[in-house]
């Protein structure tokens, strides 16, 4: 078999399936349950360490001007 | 020890390039060898005037001058690929425009290049660079990784800016669309791009925040994305090493093929998936709010991701590439609007109980058109790549309509909005200088745009109607020629909606200036009468 169809085979059938299956999971992934607390707190990451690096105090009077 | 290896690189470069400026065979290689020259005899002086002194010890902080350095690119980039973009809008109307002294440099056919890889390269990759440099501090809560690192992503990215553009105009390209720069420069660009993956993944690496932020996700695929496009589009052989010139390897539908993979997923992952990096960012920042839904936001990462790289193909409708693939890039492409639409309408409901900033701030207004843009130009690629609708719109202006709603609505108005968040805050002002110059600037945008794009369908849709317009006995009725005077009034529109959004784009930067330059501008109370 030449290498385009034997890639084209395997490119169709189990690499298909593979990125499928990925794709699926990670729609799974997303609303396992016990999730929402997580998204919760990674979604307020932008609102923290706006000044300083690190596990600095959070920058409460950053927040204020935001607001 | 590093800098002897750094004076010792240098060194060899610059020799090099005099060698190669020299013996170079035509004029855009031996242009590019003196300013290779140039710049590195500049750092070679600059690292050995550094040398055995005592090393300074790495400030804690962000690192914010490279930043700042990019926001200013950014802005002057813009206005330089706009003005271009003018004058080949008004070149198209009124070919006298392309001055007999000025061939071959000032021909259209050489600015085209020269305005798109400006606005989009230059433009829109500073934005890129400088917000993911700004995004990944903050989201990371870390220092960026490698030093000086980031200085090299900055000033080689604009080299490569400047290398491309020079080439251009003295007629070095390689003929790819979006990929013009011939193969010494893309090296270089594969160089610069290596190293700013580096800092950004070393930067996440080191994280004090638990969980990496989606925008971080976005801007990682941007680069590992371009990463592979890059390379695989452009893997040519030079004619010889002292000149220009290079031959592809792939040929026919082939190159063809591959040259739209990248040329689409050039717009999938720079002009989208980098650009929705700094939308889920700054549109939480500004808003004040967190993103409307983080689960929505990771099913659309992974749905657009999974999904672009495959739409590619209905570039190449009706050409030699088999029906199976063309089919495949449509179908690919009116799935992707779901993700896209996904996207517009979780940026959208980010501003859910903020809706009334719409009235107050300006910025979030820049915002807002920008993901209208983003959701009507997400619309309207997908039916395009239709391959009955592509019967009609393929090689007409609507093509170029449908580009500039994406590329001035919405990669122009969010990166405005994010010089607009970041000018203030990286030069320590509260504000802009002049809100009112924000609101000017937004509308002008805005009704250039407009302009813009109306008259582009409309000369699009009249242009493809007329080529496929027959009589009776089966004759074209219309010759090329009849479509070109046709479309003149619609060419005047189109450029005239060019000046607006130029002339918003120098408010921009007259404002950024003031800005910059301190204080803010005392406005008068509204509504308080005078004592």
């Amino acid at each position: 078999m030449d290498t385009y169809s034997l890639l084209r085979e395997i490119a169709d059938s189990w690499v298909l399936l593979a990125m499928f299956i990925f794709f699926l999971g990670t729609i799974v992934w997303a609303f396992r349950p016990g999730s929402r607390p997580v998204h919760d707190e990674t979604s307020q990451i932008p609102f923290r360490n706006e000044d300083r690096p690190g596990d600095a105090a959070r920058d409460t009077k950053n927040e204020e001007l935001q607001s | 020890m590093g800098n002897y290896i750094k004076l010792i690189a240098l060194g060899c470069t610059a020799l090099f390039a005099a060698v190669a400026a020299n013996w170079g065979r035509d004029t855009a290689y031996i242009v590019h060898a003196i300013i290779i020259l140039g710049v590195s005899g500049y750092m070679f002086v600059r690292v050995l005037r550094q040398i055995d002194e005592p090393v300074q010890a790495t400030p804690d902080g962000y690192m914010d001058d490279v930043i700042r350095a990019g926001v200013i690119a950014t802005g002057l980039w813009g206005v330089v690929g706009f003005l271009v973009g003018v004058v080949i809008a008004f070149q198209l109307a009124f070919p006298q425009l392309n001055f007999e002294v000025l061939q071959p440099y000032g021909n259209f056919g050489r600015l085209r290049p020269l305005h798109t890889s400006a606005v989009i390269f230059a433009f829109g990759g500073n934005a890129l660079i400088m917000s993911s440099f700004y995004i990944v501090q903050r989201t990371c809560g870390a220092r960026l990784w490698g030093g000086n690192l980031a200085w090299f992503v900055f000033w080689g990215y604009n080299l490569f800016i400047v290398l491309a553009a020079t080439g251009y105009l003295l007629g070095a390209t390689q003929s790819k669309e979006y990929a013009e720069p011939e193969w010494y420069v893309d090296i270089w660009l594969t160089i610069v791009w290596v190293a700013f993956l580096a800092v950004y993944l070393g930067t996440i690496f080191k994280r004090t925040e638990k969980h990496i932020y989606v925008a971080n996700w976005f801007l990682l695929s941007f680069i590992v994305t371009v990463a592979m496009l890059h390379i695989v589009n452009n893997i040519s052989i030079p004619v010889s090493i002292w000149g220009s010139k290079s031959v592809q390897i792939f040929s026919g539908v082939q190159d063809a093929m591959t040259q739209w993979w990248y040329g689409h997923n050039a717009v999938g992952f720079f002009l989208t998936a980098g650009f929705l990096g700094m939308m889920y960012y700054f549109v939480p920042k500004q808003a004040g709010r967190p993103v409307f839904s983080y689960k929505l936001s990771i099913i659309h990462f992974w749905a657009l991701i999974f999904l672009y790289i495959w739409a590619g193909p209905h570039h190449l409708h009706y050409t030699a590439l088999p029906d199976w693939a063309s089919t495949l890039g449509m179908v690919f492409s009116i799935i992707l609007w779901m993700p896209s639409w996904g996207g517009m309408i979780n940026g959208l409901m980010t501003l859910q109980g903020a809706w009334d900033k719409l009235r107050t701030d300006p910025i979030i207004r820049m915002m807002v058109i920008s993901l209208a843009f983003y959701g009507m130009s997400t619309f309207e690629g997908p039916m395009m790549s239709i391959r009955a609708v592509n019967s009609l719109s393929h090689y007409t202006d609507w093509t170029i309509g449908h580009v500039h709603s994406g590329a001035l609505g919405w990669n122009g108005m969010i990166t405005f909005a994010a010089l607009y968040f970041l000018t203030p805050k990286l030069w320590g002002r509260v504000q802009m200088y002049s809100m009112s110059a924000i609101n000017w600037h937004f509308w002008l945008a805005t009704i250039g745009i407009i302009l813009y794009a109306a008259s582009m369908w409309v000369t699009g849709i009249m242009e493809g109607l007329m080529w496929r317009e027959v009589d009776a006995n089966g004759f074209l009725v219309n010759s090329f020629a009849d479509t070109v005077s046709a479309k003149f009034p619609m060419y005047v529109v189109r450029a005239l909606g060019g000046v607006l959004y130029l002339a918003g784009g120098l408010i921009m930067v007259w404002n950024m200036y003031m800005t910059i330059r301190g204080g803010q501008r005392v406005a008068a109370p509204v509504g308080v009468p005078a004592e």
